[in-house]
């Protein structure tokens, strides 16, 4: 499915902008990413396997906090940086 | 030589000449993002380790083998053990500090954390774990008061010191907790606290919650430690493990309040530091507007205000526990770097100061490395 990649975790990806990443649920999919460019799900997921303050996971348009959510073909997944920081 | 420069928008470099007067300044290296310490191994002077964090994402550790032409993340960062199922678990917010070990252990090096957390290396930076010894220490969060009155970017686990004689002596200090010590590598830990006042606790002399802001071991006379505190200058000569208060002697309308301390290499007798208004509600800048550094050679016995070239007045320096330093040459330089993204630097042991960068952002850390 397509991922779309916010400009701080491009470092990661050779600055796509949008990769291709697979997974049965968001944990999945932050696996495979994980696999495909090492050291970008620690980024974003903590050691407690908790999505980082101020990073949003967005499914179709739709906010998940949970890793367990499931995710089918063809869905499109947005990571987001929220605005924060000064 | 040059100076590896750390701040809150990126790390930079600072180049002099031989005669320490010609200074450029190269970088910025991962702008935007918060470089706490960079730092030079002297076992392996190619490689550097940076601790970065970004605004947005989770903190790491960078390496660069080549003098920092390029880097490469930590292919496992510090990050505290997952917590057993229903249990909260700890989260790393911040590498914070980063010591290299001794010769004898190549490849090893400490890192301390926000919140307060201690991790190590066997392999140069590039998989990190957790000291159980600390992390998982039973009396841990009573000592730590686990999150609790923290500053406002977090408690911090700084000064990891390695005993240059034995690399199972390791000192540590804690923002919240005080000066800790191991004999063992890290495999149990003791407070080391007593003298040292803490003026902000309803206890006599209490065993722990200290806030040392700085803490530094001799490297040539490892039994002898000096600490800049929260509540004062302190001075330990081992093995008695008493703190006693050198800052006593410093001038008392400048007092002994600040963040760093550092150390003469080769004379055990000398350490600067840089005073600050730790008055009323603390403002955290230099004394009435009028930065200076203050200089011991015999011990804490008495001190010298140096300030020949700083601003006279309306010169509100913040200079924070990591952005001080010394080098070894003849004549020791020592630099400092500021909170509003100045670098100063002295090569005549403090007589003299000159600015030699400015216009940076935020400077955490000032550091020294030699290119191979």
């Amino acid at each position: 499915m397509k991922v779309f990649i916010p400009s701080p975790l491009r470092s990661y990806t050779h600055n796509l902008p949008e990769v291709q990443a697979h997974g049965a649920s968001v944990a999945g999919l932050l696996e495979d990413l994980d696999r495909q460019f090492p050291g970008i799900r620690f980024r974003m997921i903590n050691e407690q396997d908790g999505i980082r303050e101020h990073i949003r996971i967005f499914i179709n348009g739709e906010l998940t906090r949970q890793l367990a959510t499931p995710l089918a073909q063809g869905d499109e997944v947005h990571l987001i940086c929220a605005i924060s920081g000064g | 030589m040059h100076l590896l420069i750390g701040t809150r928008k990126g790390a930079f470099f600072l180049q002099v000449d031989q005669t320490r007067r010609a200074w450029k300044t190269t970088g910025p290296i991962q702008l935007g993002n918060l470089i706490h310490h960079l730092v030079q191994d002297p076992r392996k002077p190619n490689l550097l380790l940076m601790a970065s964090k970004s605004g947005h994402l989770g903190p790491t550790v960078f390496r660069s083998t080549n003098f920092g032409k390029s880097w490469k993340e930590a292919s496992k960062p510090p990050a505290f053990p997952k917590a057993p199922e229903g249990e909260k678990g700890r989260v790393v917010q911040h590498v914070f500090y980063l010591t290299p070990g001794l010769a004898p252990e190549p490849g090893v090096w400490y890192a301390g954390t926000s919140p307060q957390g201690l991790f190590r290396t066997e392999d140069n930076g590039d998989t990190w774990e957790s000291v159980a010894g600390f992390n998982e220490h039973p009396k841990r969060a009573l000592w730590c008061g686990d999150g609790q009155d923290a500053p406002p970017d977090g408690a911090t686990l700084h000064s990891i010191n390695v005993d240059p004689r034995d690399p199972n002596h390791l000192y540590f200090g804690m923002s919240i907790g005080g000066v800790f010590e191991s004999t063992d590598r890290g495999a149990s830990w003791n407070p080391l606290n007593k003298g040292c006042e803490a003026d902000f606790i309803p206890l006599p002399d209490p065993e722990f919650g200290h806030d040392p802001h700085c803490l530094r071991l001799h490297p040539l006379s490892p039994d002898r430690l000096y600490q800049q505190n929260h509540c004062g200058i302190y001075r330990m000569d081992r093995p008695e493990g008493t703190w006693q208060r050198i800052g006593r002697k410093m001038p008392k309308k400048i007092g002994d309040i600040g963040f760093p301390i550092e150390l003469h290499p080769r004379d055990a007798d000398t350490a600067w530091v840089f005073p600050m208004d730790g008055t009323s509600v603390w403002p955290r800048t230099s004394s009435g507007g009028k930065p200076a550094v203050y200089v011991t050679r015999s011990g804490g016995k008495s001190w010298l205000r140096q300030d020949k070239g700083l601003p006279p007045e309306q010169g509100w320096f913040t200079v924070k526990r990591q952005a001080m330093t010394t080098d070894s040459e003849k004549s020791v330089g020592v630099y400092f770097g500021t909170t509003s993204g100045e670098v100063w630097a002295s090569r005549d042991e403090g007589e003299s100061w000159k600015n030699v960068a400015r216009h940076l952002p935020h400077i955490y850390s000032v550091e020294v490395a030699r290119k191979p």
